[in-house]
């Protein structure tokens, strides 16, 4: 369990690590956090030529709320930790739930390193972080030597461990939309022991007036290769009164979104069941916590 | 720590490091894939430290970096140049035990002491951010949880989490 040999440089700004990137492209490995990383180095899954240290980059630091694009969004720097995203001040239901997922990312310790930024560009099927940025229709800053672009999530995520970031450019950030006061948000997730990763997970957002839905926002965690956002069952919750069935429905369109990978121990329809209860567990909690608010 | 690898002669060769170490500085050359773990243990003779699964999951190589818990199996050596690293040799103060440390024998909260390190330093960096940790069972358990022992249950370990926090607290009343 050693990594294989590789050169090392660190960089200080932005600028800087786009210029290496430019250079290296694919032979280097951007180290941020590095909790999985790091794993994937020991086990030998990468074995970049150059590992390129962002973690002295300030700019990369921090959340940004800025309220005028789009109806208010959240800008998470490719330097934010999970451990931040604990206990952000709250202000909009996203810190909120934030904070609620925050906790099921491994463990304190690893929470200490680990970021936000780096798991969607990780882009593991499983990770929480991805499901959020996928159901909330988030978006992820990249830079390179030509320029900045952001990419929607429905085009970022392309497969397990597969998204469309090009090799010579730099996850900056992730952007995801403001929820707006009275929303609710919900998360729900299954896993075989503390130390795993999700065997499935939802996470949900809804806005409600009088007891009909207005407004909702639904992420599956391993519910194919890549994060799924339940945008017919999203669809079917709008303009309609809040009921068991209701929540029911939503839940079964959402697993008709999905397309499971098979695993051992954890089959198709052993995940889609899963999911089923999932989704619901996680609407049932954001239409508590907006009724509530 | 230069192990030679299947690829060794990629031009990855070692580089000058300075670590600080529980108030000290210490100059070491290490390859820039040796772990923090590993040059702490190889590099500078520091074997508290403790490398169990070396991917992050025992939580026996945790380790404080300016104060808070990090594996330092998933860091790179090289990467801590900036960082106040603390160990658990670092943890008693000139020759006192820690109130964690005191705590642990008291409540018989090791058996083979393979994983103690790991706890003791993954606890002192949560109840200096967390001073009543002992009164939030929900997060306390959620500490516990980050790292294995498979001898004591994590009985003993909990009984002495809260016994250390109390004391802990009560120093800083005594004294304030």
């Amino acid at each position: 369990m050693k990594p294989p040999p590789f050169a090392y440089r660190s960089a200080s700004s932005v600028r800087q690590a786009v210029d290496v990137l430019a250079q290296a492209g694919a032979d280097a490995a951007v180290l941020a956090g590095g909790q999985s990383l790091l794993i994937d180095l020991h086990y030998r899954r990468v074995r970049p030529l150059l590992v390129l240290d962002i973690n002295p980059v300030r700019e990369l630091e921090g959340v940004r709320v800025d309220t005028e694009a789009n109806g208010g969004m959240a800008r998470i720097g490719a330097l934010v930790r999970h451990r931040e995203l604990e206990s952000l001040p709250l202000g909009d239901p996203l810190m909120r739930l934030l904070g609620l997922i925050a906790r099921y990312v491994a463990h304190p310790p690893v929470r200490t390193r680990g970021t936000f930024a780096g798991s969607v560009a990780w882009a593991h099927p499983a990770a929480e972080w991805c499901a959020l940025t996928a159901g909330l229709a988030g978006a992820v800053e990249t830079s390179s030597a030509g320029g900045q672009r952001r990419v929607p999530a429905d085009e970022w995520f392309a497969g397990r461990h597969h998204t469309a970031r090009r090799p010579d450019e730099l996850v900056t950030a992730v952007w995801l939309p403001l929820l707006g006061t009275g929303a609710g948000v919900g998360f729900a997730e299954h896993r075989r022991t503390h130390a795993s990763f999700a065997m499935a997970a939802s996470c949900a957002a809804v806005r409600l007036t009088t007891g009909r839905v207005t407004w909702a926002r639904i992420g599956m965690a391993n519910a194919a290769d890549v994060p799924v956002r339940a945008v017919a069952a999203e669809r079917l919750l709008v303009g309609n009164s809040v009921s068991r069935a209701l929540l029911a429905d939503a839940a079964e369109q959402a697993v008709a979104a999905a397309d499971p990978v098979p695993e051992p121990y954890c089959s198709r329809e052993y995940r889609r069941q899963a999911l089923r209860v999932l989704v619901r567990r996680s609407l049932t909690a954001a239409v508590a916590d907006a009724v509530a608010s | 720590m230069t192990g030679s690898g299947e690829s060794g002669g990629s031009g990855a060769s070692a580089m000058p490091l300075t670590l600080r170490v529980n108030g000290t500085e210490h100059q070491l050359s290490a390859e820039p894939r040796t772990t923090l773990a590993d040059a702490l243990r190889d590099g500078l003779g520091l074997t508290g430290t403790r490398l169990g699964c070396e991917h992050g999951v025992c939580g026996s190589c945790t380790i404080l970096l300016d104060g808070t818990p990090a594996r330092s199996c998933l860091l790179l050596a090289v990467q801590c140049a900036q960082f106040d690293i603390r160990t658990v040799e670092g943890l008693a103060a000139e020759g006192t035990l820690h109130p964690l440390q005191r705590a642990f024998a008291e409540e018989h909260a090791l058996q083979c002491g393979f994983c103690t390190p790991g706890f003791l330093m993954t606890l002192a960096g949560e109840l200096a951010a967390t001073p009543d940790l002992d009164t939030d069972e929900r997060l306390l358990k959620e500490v516990l949880a980050s790292n294995l022992c498979r001898c004591t249950g994590y009985e003993g370990i909990r009984r002495a989490a809260i016994s250390a926090a109390r004391r802990m607290r009560m120093e800083r009343l005594r004294s304030s």
